[in-house]
């Protein structure tokens, strides 16, 4: 009995916080429009989100395109099609790689420092203080973090594959010898702007969104303890982790279904 | 004063950055600008099959590319593929006489049309159909000739 009951409440208790992220993001967003008067806030959001997160981006796109080049000229090369090696970094980059390893970066990178630190100011009564002067909390803290990791993110990804596509043409070019105006001719004939960079922009644009909204909920609906702050931390890099995955599928099969 | 200066500083290189690589992956990555390369003169010619040929397929003439495919239609009183190119104006010294054919880059590449030159005094201009064509070879329907031939030569034994 005391299961079913358990069960219930465990239920119960996932649709109060599901409907609680819902309320929270749709007053991030009335929040929203007061930030054109504050662009300072902005900006130094923008810092902490993505100019920090810029190191980790940029040396992992240039391995994980290097990686890609390598590996796939091994598969290429067996067929005579090491010239198509362009083509496949370039499209495995833009359209899956760039926006997915740059969310999950993010969200480990970004996510859990957003959360780490809303969570210390709820459990140190800094918000809360805000909120006796009749400073809007959501408004001063929440919503320019928000912003910063939808702004941050596809500029974040852009980098990634940008980076990406020069670290194959390291590996592949420099290394392998693959002809260099074939590698570019190549990717250029077979990578669309509108499908591929677009739709590529358009995801990375979500999972901003995503896991930035789930590292400030996390943070503002933490239990205020250092207890509480550890497991909302680790909650939003799971969490915000699987949804970039899963999103991941779903954008796919929208945005590449019907090609 | 200093730090807040910085912070702006390292978030406009940042913005800059991220907007450079969009830039990148536009210009240099995808075919965005390939519609101003297609500028030149038309050209058409007609097929009876042209296989997997596309939009924007390449146009060439002893493997070297000199033009791209702008459109293809389908003419429904001869029944022919119709094949619209624009050849770069640089190669235009193509004789009359000149003959499409459509190839297959390697054994299983992407589909081009070749050009073939002949030998006549009057150049292909703007507008200009080529009459002498030849087909994509399918492999379908050579493989179905070819199982046709061998089983016609098994029931006259």
């Amino acid at each position: 009995m005391a299961i079913f009951q358990q069960l219930g409440s465990r239920t119960l208790a996932f649709f109060q916080r599901l409907g609680r992220a819902n309320i929270f993001l749709w007053a991030v967003l009335c929040g929203m429009p007061g930030l054109i008067f504050r662009l300072r806030l902005l900006i130094q959001q923008v810092f902490s989100v993505g100019v920090l997160s810029l190191v980790i981006i940029v040396v992992a796109g240039l391995f994980v395109g290097m990686v890609l080049g390598l590996q796939g000229y091994y598969t290429l090369v067996d067929f005579g099609a090491e010239d198509s090696l362009g083509v496949m970094v370039a499209l495995s980059l833009v359209r899956e790689l760039g926006p997915v390893v740059a969310g999950l970066l993010f969200a480990g990178r970004a996510g859990s420092a957003l959360t780490a630190e809303i969570g210390l100011m709820k459990a140190t009564e800094q918000l809360s203080g805000m909120e006796m002067m009749a400073v809007d909390p959501i408004k001063r803290i929440i919503a320019p973090r928000f912003l910063a990791g939808v702004l941050s993110m596809p500029l974040l990804a852009a980098i990634f594959s940008a980076l990406g596509v020069m670290g194959g043409y390291l590996a592949g070019v420099g290394l392998l010898g693959v002809d260099e105006g074939a590698f570019w001719s190549q990717m250029r004939s077979s990578v669309d702007f509108n499908d591929d960079i677009m739709s590529g922009i358009i995801k990375s644009i979500v999972f901003g969104a995503v896991v930035t909204w789930i590292a400030v909920f996390e943070g503002y609906d933490a239990v205020p303890t250092s207890e509480g702050v550890s497991r909302a931390t680790t909650r939003t890099v799971v969490h915000a982790s699987l949804a970039v995955l899963g999103l991941d599928f779903l954008l796919t099969a929208l945005m590449f279904g019907e090609v | 004063m200093q730090n807040t200066r910085l912070v702006e500083i390292s978030v406009g290189i940042f913005v800059a950055a991220g907007i450079a690589a969009f830039f990148m992956l536009g210009l240099k990555v995808s075919n965005f600008n390939a519609f101003s390369d297609v500028d030149g003169y038309e050209v058409r010619a007609q097929f009876e099959n042209i296989g997997g040929l596309k939009v924007l397929s390449s146009v060439s003439v002893g493997g070297v590319k000199i033009g791209r495919v702008t459109s293809i239609a389908f003419d429904q009183e001869d029944y022919e593929a119709v094949v619209t190119m624009a050849i770069d104006p640089q190669y235009n010294r193509l004789p009359m006489d000149t003959s499409a054919s459509i190839f297959t880059s390697g054994l299983l590449g992407e589909q081009y049309v070749g050009f073939e030159p002949g030998g006549e005094e009057a150049f292909l201009q703007e507008g200009d159909t080529i009459f002498l064509t030849q087909s994509a070879i399918v492999l379908e329907q050579v493989i179905g000739q070819f199982m046709f031939s061998k089983a016609s030569e098994g029931a006259g034994e």
